[in-house]
């Protein structure tokens, strides 16, 4: 169980803004963190690394973080940008967390890096470096495994599968997981709970079910083109990869940002 | 005869006052490198003002400082008798303030174009800083170390003045090359000053060749070029 509560005074491109987080986090929850950018979503993934400093308390298991340096906390981290020790093979990766050869072979085998592990890591493509990202992390049992956008740089096939290996990893070691993601189709295939932050709260607290699909979401478009057809204006807009027609009244423009209400379902 | 001892003279001096400044530019470049504090600015202005100043300035407030008539050279000649004017060693520390600024800033700017995740990374691995900073963040730097290293070895070889203001031209003492070939032009002996000249011309272009071609090796290896 991790229970927090962080209050933290941002300066984000629009001004001040509050980071205030009350949580509960059940051991082996696998939460995605949604909301748009700079909402405060890898701020709080950094507070709970102790990479960045808050007000509040901090309880994993029981035990207090708040005041711990990252060193003693039992996270593994997966940056956006992989981070990995340029100086290093892919095994030197591994070791360099815990020199621990049963543990590293195993992960290296699950997320089938076995033959690359004397390469450096300089000399691997993007997916592949995500997943010695991903394997370093857990080279030390984390209690708690925070993810930041691990899959937004990946193309869609590479996607999917390291969908399936992060799954398969949170699952295996027990570990609960925080994943910061923009992408729907990566919080609906792995989280069991999902969280929207907004301007440094949270909106939204359910299963991905309720929050992506049950909920009327609102949100605003472009006006691309207008059409008349039968008596009804038209409008051409584009949500979430698709264009889509809407009906709109006949005062709206090419160009107008209007909002409109779409279930989930239709996306 | 050549007598090459100035040269054994100016590499010595080189090569111990690199060690020494790499010990010493190491945690200060990495402290500029990470802090945020307000008084980073005052202490990159001190550390680059060698770079400005006319070696005669240094010069003359080193020996100010470093001769027996005050504070601190009294003090060091009475308790440890260190002699630090027209000596080696003064040659040594007089130039580890005028090559400061080439260790501290190649190293310095190596470091703050190192991944922050990266050092992240290494610290939530259990890692302390200083085990962070060797094993990864050195490592990662390696151009930036050997310019800094290699420049610095390069500049106190090619000093002037600030030696022959704090050394003098004591033969096997505090004549190195720099000097010996002033001295040899003042007395027109441009033969000799001519075979000096040349060697020092030579070595230093092979030493900013071997430089740029390891740079260049090794962005090729990191994939920037």
């Amino acid at each position: 169980m991790i229970s927090l509560s962080i209050y933290k005074q941002l300066h984000g491109s629009q001004g001040v803004m509050e980071l205030d987080i009350n949580l509960q986090i059940h051991k082996g929850e696998f939460v995605a963190l949604m909301g748009e950018s700079g909402a405060g979503k890898t701020t709080l993934l950094r507070i709970l690394a102790g990479l960045e400093r808050a007000k509040g308390n901090i309880l994993v298991e029981g035990n207090s973080w708040e005041s711990m340096p990252p060193q003693q906390r039992e996270i593994g981290f997966v940056f956006q940008d992989y981070a990995l020790f340029d100086n290093m093979t892919v095994e030197e990766n591994l070791f360099f967390v815990q020199d621990d050869e049963a543990l590293a072979s195993e992960l290296l085998e699950l997320t089938e890096l076995s033959s690359l592990r004397h390469r450096n890591v300089t000399k691997l493509s993007g997916g592949q470096k995500q997943r010695v990202s991903l394997c370093r992390a857990m080279m030390k049992k984390p209690k708690l495994l925070l993810l930041d956008e691990p899959l937004s740089s990946l193309d869609l096939s590479m996607r999917s599968k390291l969908q399936h290996e992060i799954k398969h990893l949170h699952e295996r070691f027990a570990t609960t997981t925080i994943m910061v993601s923009h992408d729907i189709h990566d919080v609906f295939t792995l989280s069991s709970r999902v969280l929207v932050l907004e301007q440094g709260k949270i909106i939204q607290d359910g299963t991905a079910r309720q929050v992506l699909l049950e909920n009327d979401k609102y949100c605003t478009v472009e006006v691309l083109e207008l059409e008349e057809k039968s008596d009804k204006v038209m409008a051409t807009v584009y949500v979430a990869g698709k264009l889509l027609e809407v009906e709109v009244n006949s005062d709206v423009y090419i160009g107008q940002h209007i909002q409109i209400t779409l279930n989930g379902a239709y996306l | 005869m050549i007598d090459f001892s100035p040269f054994w003279l100016s590499f010595k001096l080189a090569g111990l006052t690199t060690l020494i400044l790499f010990v010493i530019a190491l945690p200060f470049a990495w402290w500029l490198s990470q802090s945020t504090s307000k008084s980073k600015p005052f202490f990159e202005a001190v550390t680059a003002l060698p770079i400005v100043l006319p070696p005669s300035v240094l010069g003359f407030y080193l020996l100010v400082v470093l001769s027996p008539s005050s504070a601190l050279g009294g003090f060091l000649e009475d308790i440890f008798g260190v002699k630090l004017v027209f000596s080696f060693t003064g040659l040594v520390v007089a130039s580890c303030f005028y090559s400061l600024p080439f260790m501290v800033q190649p190293m310095q700017s190596g470091f703050e174009t190192l991944n922050k995740h990266m050092l992240e990374a290494a610290y939530l691995a259990g890692k302390s800083k200083l085990q962070t900073v060797l094993s990864v963040a050195l490592p990662n730097i390696k151009p930036s170390l050997v310019t800094a290293l290699i420049i610095t070895f390069a500049h106190t070889v090619g000093e002037f003045g600030v030696v022959l203001m704090i050394g003098g031209s004591i033969p096997g003492e505090t004549k190195v090359a720099s000097v010996a070939i002033y001295e040899m032009v003042e007395m027109m002996e441009y033969g000799q000053a001519h075979i000096y000249a040349a060697i020092m011309v030579a070595m230093s272009f092979f030493v900013l060749l071997a430089v740029y071609v390891f740079n260049q090796k090794q962005k090729t290896k990191i994939g920037l070029l």
